[in-house]
């Protein structure tokens, strides 16, 4: 059988997901039997122009991950699009936005004021900003466009499938890799995981009934080591998020924090543990549902930690 | 052209549904900016249904139901009052304003309160403008 190619790419991320890929272990090596990496540029000194001269549909798969922040992120996207048969977002950035998509709180001159005027550390009295290009007796410089809005992959170019968390855990991505190798992948569209019910039924905790008078920020409370989360105050995402990564963050006293995105069949992650949470607090009196409400600083920050640009209104409206 | 606003009104079968239905057979006048969805309870008033009628087009969100005590299904319109508290704290950080979404209690004899806030939330949603979310990419 014919070796598969396989490239992999990094746009608005942390690189987070590169080390989650090497994760797999020597697992590694039966993906270095099975397919050669024509691109990656965190490990190999492949160019652009060296991917732009493949013939089109010539690499089986291609692993995507981060937002699209730019215009050379969304540039590589399409490219590599058309370059691959298969097209997956890797990761919560390539999914829903991620971390990078929370700035869609903001809009290009809030972040450039905030990163190039405001921070402390800056001084910048000319007001100086990024441009996108520059004359100097050289030549042109060039530097990519910087968005108003962050992005999903699939908001920007067809994704065949997604591999899911922050960053995705070392079996969702042997899931994938191992459906890959022996052309084994599921329907188009697949969110791919080893339970797409919620993280709860990963979750070993004891769960009863839920009512919540409190809500407690992680670090008023240590948590009883065997009882639900959810049920102690903490805001603890998993009753809203796909499982499959066997609730490592639950385990380890840590609410989750939704990045393995909605469960199966939710369009707004958001909304929906919003909806699950306000179920479960136990007062009927607006006076009191409001004060215990007043405990979370910062509900759309949490509960849109991973999703924001997926959610239904992609971001906060800026006059 | 002047703006008028689109308004998506989740009523609520027990009660408001049928104080709207009041409102009609009385021949009160009303607004006609208001398209009703008639929902079994307030309680099946996800707030996911509230952010796709904002992003459908709508440029304001009425849910109303039964009053507190009232429900038909007892404590329904309870967790409605949590979640759209909830809900209106989250949308305020989204840049949201207050009124475009609002929670009200009409029973079934209350045509001529159904008929006053639906003008109240039309005229005020007038004022607010029209909705529209954020587009993708480098457009906004």
């Amino acid at each position: 059988m014919a070796k598969l190619k396989v490239a992999l790419y990094w746009a608005a991320s942390c690189g987070g997901c590169e080390i989650a890929q090497l994760q797999i272990g020597d697992k590694i090596l039966k993906l270095a039997e099975a397919a050669d990496i024509v691109f990656w540029p965190v490990a190999i000194d492949v160019k652009y122009k060296d991917v732009e001269a493949m013939p089109d549909k010539s690499i089986d798969a291609c692993l995507f991950n981060g937002a699209i922040r730019n215009s050379e992120q969304e540039h590589i996207a399409r490219m590599l699009r058309e370059k691959s048969k298969v097209m997956i977002a890797y990761g919560a950035c390539a999914h829903e936005g991620g971390i990078p998509g929370l700035a869609n709180f903001y809009n290009r001159d809030m972040i450039f004021d905030r990163a190039y005027i405001e921070t402390q550390s800056t001084d910048n009295k000319d007001k100086v900003f990024p441009q996108t290009s520059y004359k100097v007796p050289e030549g042109e410089l060039t530097i990519p466009e910087f968005y108003e809005t962050v992005k999903t992959l699939s908001q920007t170019v067809d994704v065949d499938y997604i591999i899911p968390g922050c960053p995705p855990e070392e079996k969702t991505t042997w899931m994938a890799l191992e459906a890959l190798i022996e052309g084994k992948l599921p329907p188009k569209g697949t969110v791919i995981t080893h339970n797409s019910r919620a993280v709860c039924d990963d979750c070993e905790r004891k769960r009863d009934v839920k009512k919540i008078t409190k809500i407690y920020r992680n670090y008023e409370i240590i948590p009883e080591p065997e009882v639900c989360l959810l049920e102690q105050g903490l805001l603890c995402q998993g009753i809203a998020t796909r499982g499959g990564c066997d609730a490592p963050c639950p385990q380890a006293n840590m609410p989750c924090t939704g990045c393995y995105g909605p469960v199966e069949g939710v369009i707004d992650q958001g909304a929906h543990f919003l909806s699950a949470l306000a179920s479960v607090i136990d007062s009927n009196d607006p006076e009191e549902i409001q004060k215990i409400i007043d405990d979370i600083p910062d509900p759309a920050g949490s509960f849109y930690r991973y999703s924001l640009p997926d959610s239904l209104l992609r971001g906060a409206i800026i006059k | 052209m002047s703006f008028e606003p689109k308004i998506v009104a989740f009523l609520c079968n027990w009660c408001s549904y049928r104080g709207a239905d009041l409102a009609g057979t009385s021949r009160m006048k009303c607004a006609p900016n208001v398209r009703p969805i008639r929902v079994m309870c307030s309680g099946r008033v996800e707030p996911d249904f509230v952010l796709k009628a904002l992003e459908a087009g709508a440029d304001g969100v009425l849910v109303l139901g039964c009053h507190p005590g009232d429900c038909h299904y007892l404590e329904g319109n309870y967790k409605t009052m949590r979640r759209i508290a909830l809900l209106k704290k989250m949308l305020s950080q989204l840049g949201i304003e207050d009124e475009r979404v609002r929670l009200e209690w009409v029973s079934a004899s209350e045509g001529a309160r159904f008929v006053s806030i639906v003008d109240d939330m039309t005229e005020q949603v007038r004022k607010l403008g029209p909705f529209s979310r954020r587009n993708g990419g480098s457009d906004g």
